[in-house]
């Protein structure tokens, strides 16, 4: 809860778009600290050499190609992941043995750091896009079918009932009541592997990638080139953001018939 | 019993359903738990019933074997003269949690009623109109149900069931989470929509006021299993007002039905 102090009422008159605008110049600020104090400068680049090296690798020829080798492997993993979740959700929420046999092994692999198993899948697939898409698929699988199967298991009874009196059928049900009462779930399972797909591009692009976001920061690391390498880090943050906010949208739009707004 | 006795000066009116010596027992972690044995009751056509006795004594549980969203284990539901065996549009629910569909309009929800029956576009949004007028809520027509007040809700999910056509509404206690003003509100609308439609209601309260205001007969259940104690007659003439339960005969039956329900609420506790 947040307390009725002065500085609340203060906080309140500011607009929100000032608020935005100050929060950007405090971390400019702390950004600059960073790289005068010594211990950190060499780690924090200054504002003028970290937008310096955009330049750089274009000449080098390999931003472009890093950031749509990237999303071509987070889109299609992503996508992967989604498609495979969505049935084997439903399953999950409507038949027990289905539910019984698979979801502790899904929560049990959630729970593993992708990093950790991506020799296995390299060795497997062998190098190249496949494993990438591989890893990421199974990072947005798991926490997509996570959340849509909670979404499906929480289904109003009463509301199945209620449509059941009214006549409708097997395939009524699954149209008009089961698949939008599950819609915020599946969005918010969409918004999650998004999210997901991004953090996990870092383990996946370590299987020997030629390109990519998460390869590049980690050959930059090789010579010591901070600069280009914050970035990097920087355009990730901002791909992850820009996505979460679309999504985000699309979800207001979408449900806001609902009587309580998840977070 | 005197209910018995009574019951049968209606045996000449047309029988809605029938509930034939159902039997209900369900299997739960602690064994067998029988909610109801033996029960036995005619619904005639037209007629008002309400369900009083203490929670747990399984009224919903009658209610859901009528709908045919639960099998008795033994005995039989007809409706019309046909054994139940599941749903059917001619028996009507209204629910104590309203049960609107959130993501349509107030419109909409009664538009899946009529959907459901082979209803279809304009005519579907026109006749959905004329069940919102009937519940006095076509303003509110665009609106989404968590727009609406609890008793607004209540309303949106009668002109539902009443737009499936049903020919007898069952409702578990559906005014049981409003409060007491807009309880005996809409106590009053459903009484004159039943006096202009007398569409067979079949009511769960837990409230004898309630019960007797709106019905021609009260049935008592009693716990442990379930099943009916006593069948009250209300000779209270209609039209009834919110002013009947000043009257002595209102107060008379309250006080004999009141009791009955007390002694199975202490049945219970025990
Ligand atoms: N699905 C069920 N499984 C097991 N026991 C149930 C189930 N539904 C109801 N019961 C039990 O049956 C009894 C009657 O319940 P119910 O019909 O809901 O009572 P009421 O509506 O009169 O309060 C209760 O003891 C309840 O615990
Ligand atoms: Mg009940």
């Amino acid at each position: 809860m947040e307390k009725k102090t002065k500085q609340g009422s203060l906080a309140d008159r500011i607009p929100a778009k000032v608020w935005v605008l100050l929060s950007f110049l405090a971390a400019m600020l702390l950004w600059w600290i960073l790289s005068i104090i010594p211990a950190t400068s060499r780690a924090f680049p200054n504002v003028v050499k970290v937008l310096a090296s955009i330049k750089t690798m274009i000449s080098r020829g390999v931003l472009w190609k890093d950031l749509s080798s990237s999303l071509i492997s987070v889109v299609s993993g992503y996508v992967l992941g989604f498609v495979i979740a969505l049935p084997v959700a439903i399953l999950m929420a409507w038949y027990k043995p289905v539910r019984y046999i698979i979801e502790p092994w899904i929560q049990f692999i959630r729970n593993i750091p992708p990093l950790a198993y991506v020799p296995l899948i390299v060795i497997a697939a062998g190098v190249g896009r496949r494993p990438q898409i591989i890893v990421i698929t199974i990072a947005c699988f798991l926490i997509m079918c996570v959340t849509i199967y909670q979404g499906v298991i929480n289904v109003d009874e009463t509301l199945i009932k209620a449509a059941r009196v009214l006549g409708a059928t097997d395939k009524d049900i699954f149209i008009r009541v089961i698949a939008p009462a599950t819609l915020p779930f599946i969005l918010t399972a969409i918004r999650l592997g998004a999210s997901v797909a991004l953090t996990t591009l870092i383990a996946a692009e370590s299987t020997g990638a030629n390109a990519g976001l998460g390869m590049r920061i980690r050959s930059l690391n090789n010579s010591f080139e901070s600069a280009p390498m914050l970035l990097y880090i920087i355009i990730i943050g901002i791909l992850g953001i820009t996505i979460e906010k679309l999504i985000k949208t699309a979800e207001r739009r979408l449900t806001s018939w609902q009587e309580k707004r998840e977070i | 019993m005197a209910g018995e006795a009574r019951n049968l000066k209606n045996t000449n009116e047309h029988v809605r359903v029938r509930i034939d010596n159902v039997r209900k027992v369900f299997n739960g972690r602690n064994g067998e738990m029988v909610a109801l044995n033996g029960v036995s009751l005619d619904i005639h056509d037209n007629e008002f019933i309400c369900v009083v006795g203490p929670s747990g004594c399984g009224k919903s549980t009658l209610l859901n074997i009528i709908a045919g969203l639960l099998e008795p284990t033994e005995g039989k539901v007809y409706c019309d003269g046909k054994e139940v065996t599941g749903t059917g549009t001619e028996r009507g629910v209204v629910f104590q949690q309203y049960a609107l569909f959130p993501w349509l309009t107030v419109k909409k929800n009664v538009m899946f009623a009529l959907e459901m029956r082979g209803v279809k576009g304009k005519q579907a949004e026109q006749e959905a109109m004329k069940y919102l007028e009937m519940v006095d809520l076509a303003k509110f027509a665009d609106h989404y149900p968590k727009e609406l007040s609890g008793g607004m809700k209540q309303r949106v999910a009668i002109a539902r069931a009443y737009a499936a056509e049903p020919s007898v509404l069952l409702m578990d206690e559906p005014f049981g989470a409003l409060d007491a003003q807009t309880r005996t509100q809409l106590q009053t609308e459903l009484l004159e929509t039943w006096e202009r439609d007398k569409k067979t209601c079949f009511f769960i309260t837990h409230d004898v006021d309630e019960a007797i205001i709106l019905a021609q007969r009260v049935i008592i259940m009693s716990a442990r299993p379930g099943r009916i104690k006593e069948i009250v007659d209300i000779d209270i003439p209609y039209p009834r007002t919110q002013e009947t339960k000043l009257t002595p005969e209102f107060n008379a039956l309250k006080n004999r039905i009141w009791s009955q329900v007390y002694q199975e609420y202490l049945e219970v506790r025990k």
